[in-house]
């Protein structure tokens, strides 16, 4: 008899299942179920086993669900990657019902101060991520899945983006390096994904392939949202072809940084100080911003050192980069803080809008601040470091009238 | 079973173990009647002139001690999950030949498994205390002989203070003693901090028999046991596995969500005005009370303000902040840590309290209502904002009540809980098991945000311009159903068939546990 797994299993699992499918020739569907919430769903998760069959057509079959607390969209994703896995021919999808709050798109300014990387095989992570409030949350399917569950994975993503409520976060998918990346979008394309990170990114090549890709399948299934992208420099190659990948096309929004990869790639270690990877991280900010673009950088991997992350994100502003990845959500709190407007930048933005409203309320072509010239994108940029302070209670929301009067 | 419904809508036998109860009648409703038990007189003349109290072993301390069928043997949790004492205890009873003891725990631990086969074969007729992991789940199954008891530590107490209980003989295990039977919890190899959960037993039983690993010459100093109340002292090898009496140190959780929990519930304490100089707060020593804990700290040095006393279980945290200066009192309801134990030897305002001092329900004043605010967990709260802590979900019996309990009366009481662990929502429409009337329940603190009693309109009114995520305890219950795929079965139970009765801190039957079929 032909036979397949997915999941996880065993005492260390939380919030995920292990299911076993073995097609026969006869006898119909029978369920072997060991849950730890039969008492309470045990019923729901045999009726979605039975439905699933019954949409794939499978008649005869011994299934075995050992259930640790998955969630629907865990035990969807697991029972169709095992389904899958016996037949591979198989290309439809059983989707579950897309959750209203998920109904949200994203511009290419966004605020993103904080990327929380989910590691895309491990459901326990997704449901809690957004109640931190990072700015975007990333569901990895490339190096946080091992090479052997890809496949399950992408259910789990593809669920996950339909099903998980991220409370307004960034909705991001990180595909897999190119070639096999362009096989991780039709799970992601169809299903609201905001941004999609490339990884090891060289060339502009994986650029252009990979917004190829995504056009063709916004058409196919008639999506309208924008959906930006944000390659990631890992290599030597990828420094010195920054500005051209920056530019390869007009929804980039950013340039990324992975220093992992980077340091090995030039041969060395990554250090504290981080003076392997200066050239680098200052290359890839200027590639950005010459290309009008944001420049994100790499995690802080020491999720106990909390004042080392601090004096990072301090470092990384000061270069010029306007967000972090975060691998805890206990990160996000310290770098968006960190990334908030200084008292200093505060005042400035303050002088620059009230000077730009003075000059426009006496039909002035021309504004400046003492000696220098104000024009559009620095009333712009002055507009958004205030609107960032009030939201953050760094500043009163009606600053306009306290300063005036 | 004859079954009534109580004040609380629960229903619930009105005979229990052959004995007559009263049913719960609302907070505040029941008034005792009658006197406080009376052991017996006892007199020198019949104790060793020299004060040396030592019988060569358990058995001949029980033989003395006249232990007979049907008796009630009491112990105590000081030993936490390394209790051996009480599993050579029964070892002892089954040797001797006596049957249908009532087991009268202060807590029972998974360490006390052991015993499950003396419940089987009479030996141990019913429990009376807490019936925790397998007991639990042995209980739930019907498989008890008798119907179990499960009471706070302050019901406890006020069961034996008020003859509800009698206490046919005390065993305590003590980390030191002397040959006179005064005893101490703060030193030894088995040191466990305080033996405050004794003392009603020690004064009340009749017939005490300390059994310690660390037999001192007289006196033992000090005497948290008096040697006065004890008939029999036995020494032994070791009382169990002090790995597992008290960690060497205790954990601050490392789960994001349940970090952020602990911050919300500081971040409260704050902006509803409780943190100020000379206030009042409890928490325990899980993972998320901890992290409270810290975060609270973070604040109180903040703004310079101080406790005049924490109390509940003592840890390195609460030390730390005693030893920095930010509280002028612990009061210890229990030792969890090493530093716990140290801090209570060496600095005398570092105090041990038993549960007539903290907990006890029918005494001169509450303890527990004098604190600002307590923090606590729960297994469920329903809509009405009742909670449980004694089963989960699926209906089986998991924990004890503890201090739980007598812990609601405080001036603000708090549980931090998560919105569901795994699949199993912890905001329900109803509990399984009622433990805590909403009446005493005054904020909900999960990780998807912050419900607060409508009751308490001072609470709303003070948090009502913060950025604290303040929700309905309804909508809470609604987001959480959608994640989890909807509303919960309940388990299937027998209603003809109790198993085992939560007592009030009053002494009445809050709610009836029901046989799982």
């Amino acid at each position: 008899m032909q036979k397949s797994f997915a999941g996880q299993k065993g005492p260390k699992v939380r919030s995920d299942c292990y299911i076993e499918i073995e097609e026969t020739n006869s006898g119909g569907i029978k369920i072997d179920l060991k849950s730890k919430v039969d008492v309470m769903y045990g019923s729901s998760i045999k009726s979605m086993l039975l439905e699933m069959c019954k949409y794939f057509k499978i008649k005869n079959a011994n299934i075995l669900c050992e259930d640790s607390g998955a969630l629907p969209f865990t035990i969807s994703a697991r029972f169709e990657s095992a389904i899958k896995r016996l037949h591979p021919e198989i290309t439809d999808e059983f989707l579950l019902p897309m959750n209203k709050n998920n109904l949200y798109s994203t511009v290419k300014d966004k605020l993103r101060r904080s990327r929380l990387y989910l590691p895309g095989n491990e459901p326990k992570f997704y449901p809690n991520a957004g109640l931190h409030s990072p700015d975007g949350i990333i569901l990895d399917l490339e190096d946080s899945v091992s090479p052997t569950e890809k496949d399950s994975a992408q259910f789990l993503v593809r669920n996950a983006l339909r099903s998980i409520n991220f409370y307004g976060a960034e909705r991001m998918v990180r595909i897999n390096q190119l070639p096999k990346g362009l096989d991780d979008l039709k799970f992601v394309i169809p299903h609201n994904v905001n941004l999609i990170l490339i990884p090891k990114c060289e060339s502009t090549n994986e650029v252009l392939e990979t917004v190829e890709i995504v056009n063709e399948l916004k058409s196919k299934n008639k999506i309208s949202n924008e959906i930006i992208f944000m390659p990631i420099i890992e290599s030597a190659l990828g420094v010195e072809k920054a500005f051209e990948i920056a530019t390869a096309s007009e929804n980039i929004c950013a340039l990324a940084v992975g220093l992992e990869d980077y340091t090995a790639d030039i041969g060395t270690q990554r250090t504290a100080e981080g003076t392997e990877s200066f050239y680098a991280r200052s290359q890839i900010i200027n590639a950005a911003k010459a290309a009008k673009i944001q420049a994100i950088d790499t995690v802080f991997s020491d999720i106990n050192d909390m004042e080392g992350l601090r004096k990072s994100v301090l470092e990384a502003k000061q270069l010029g980069f306007e967000g972090k990845g975060c691998i805890h959500p206990r990160q996000i709190k310290v770098i968006n803080e960190a990334f908030l407007p200084e008292k200093n930048e505060i005042d400035k933005a303050k002088k620059i809008v009230i000077a730009f409203d003075d000059a426009k309320s006496k039909g002035l072509g021309v504004v400046s601040l003492g000696s220098k010239m104000i024009d559009a994108p620095i009333v712009k940029r002055a507009e958004k470091t205030i609107k960032l302070a009030v939201e953050n209670s760094l500043l009163d929301k009606n600053w306009k009238s306290n300063e005036i009067s | 079973m004859k079954l009534v419904k109580n004040a609380a809508g629960r229903f619930v036998p009105t005979r229990i173990n052959k004995r007559d109860e009263i049913p719960y009648k609302g907070i505040g409703k029941f008034r005792p009647k009658g006197n406080k038990a009376k052991p017996p007189i006892r007199t020198c003349i019949d104790y060793p002139t020299d004060g040396n109290k030592l019988v060569s072993s358990l058995e001949e301390a029980l033989k003395k001690a006249g232990l007979k069928d049907g008796m009630t043997i009491s112990t105590h949790h000081h030993l936490r999950n390394g209790d051996v004492l009480t599993n050579q205890l029964f070892d002892t009873i089954k040797k001797m030949g006596i049957k249908n003891i009532r087991w009268f725990p202060s807590a029972s631990f998974p360490c006390h498994q052991h015993l499950i086969q003396y419940l089987e074969d009479g030996t141990i007729h019913h429990i009376e205390g807490s019936m925790n992991g397998p007991l639990g789940k042995f209980t739930t199954d019907g498989k008890m002989k008798g119907i179990g008891v499960l009471r706070s530590h302050g019901g406890r107490y006020q069961s034996i203070q008020d003859g509800e209980v009698h206490i046919d003989i005390a065993v305590i295990a003590a980390p030191t003693a002397d040959p006179f039977g005064n005893a101490t919890g703060d030193q030894g190899k088995s040191a466990c901090g305080l033996l405050g959960f004794a003392l009603g037993d020690s004064e009340y039983a009749d017939r005490v028999i300390v059994v310690t690993d660390n037999l001192v010459p007289f006196p033992c100093i000090p005497w948290q046991i008096q040697g006065n109340n004890v008939d029999f002292v036995v020494q032994t090898d070791s009382l169990g596995d002090s790995s597992k009496i008290v960690s060497g140190t205790t954990e601050v959780t490392k789960s994001p969500d349940r970090l952020l929990i602990a911050e919300y519930v500081a971040q409260f304490f704050e902006d509803a005005g409780i943190l100020k100089d000379g206030f009042s707060f409890q928490a325990g020593a899980g993972g998320t009370n901890l992290a409270f804990a810290l975060f609270l700290k973070e604040k109180m040095k903040a703004k310079n303000i101080k406790a005049r006393f924490i109390r509940g279980g003592s840890t390195k945290y609460l030390v730390e902040m005693l030893e920095e200066g930010l509280t002028d009192y612990i009061l210890d309801g229990q030792t969890f840590d090493l530093e716990g134990v140290r801090s209570m030897h060496e600095n005398a305002n570092h105090v041990n309290t038993s549960p007539f001092t903290s907990y006890n329900y029918h005494g001169k004043g509450n303890f527990a209502s004098i604190l600002d605010v307590v923090v606590l967990g729960a297994t469920e709260v329903d809509l009405n904002f009742n909670a449980n802590v004694v089963t989960h979900s699926d209906g089986y019996l998991l924990h004890g009540i503890g201090g739980w309990q007598n812990c609601l009366f405080s001036k603000c009481t708090i549980l931090a809980i998560p919105s569901f662990r795994d699949r199993i929502p912890v905001i329900v429409d109803e509990v399984t098991t009622l433990c805590g009337p909403g009446e005493l329940v005054d904020v909900i603190v999960t990780e998807r945000g912050i419900a607060i009693n409508p009751k308490r309109k001072d609470l709303i009114e003070a948090v009502k311009n913060t950025k604290l995520p303040i929700k309905t305890i309804k909508e809470i219950y609604n987001e959480v159903n959608e994640i989890c795929g909807g509303i919960p079965s309940k388990p299937k139970v027998n209603k003809n068939k109790v198993v085992a009765v939560v007592k009030w801190v009053d002494g009445t039957i809050l709610d009836s546990v029901f046989q799982k079929v």
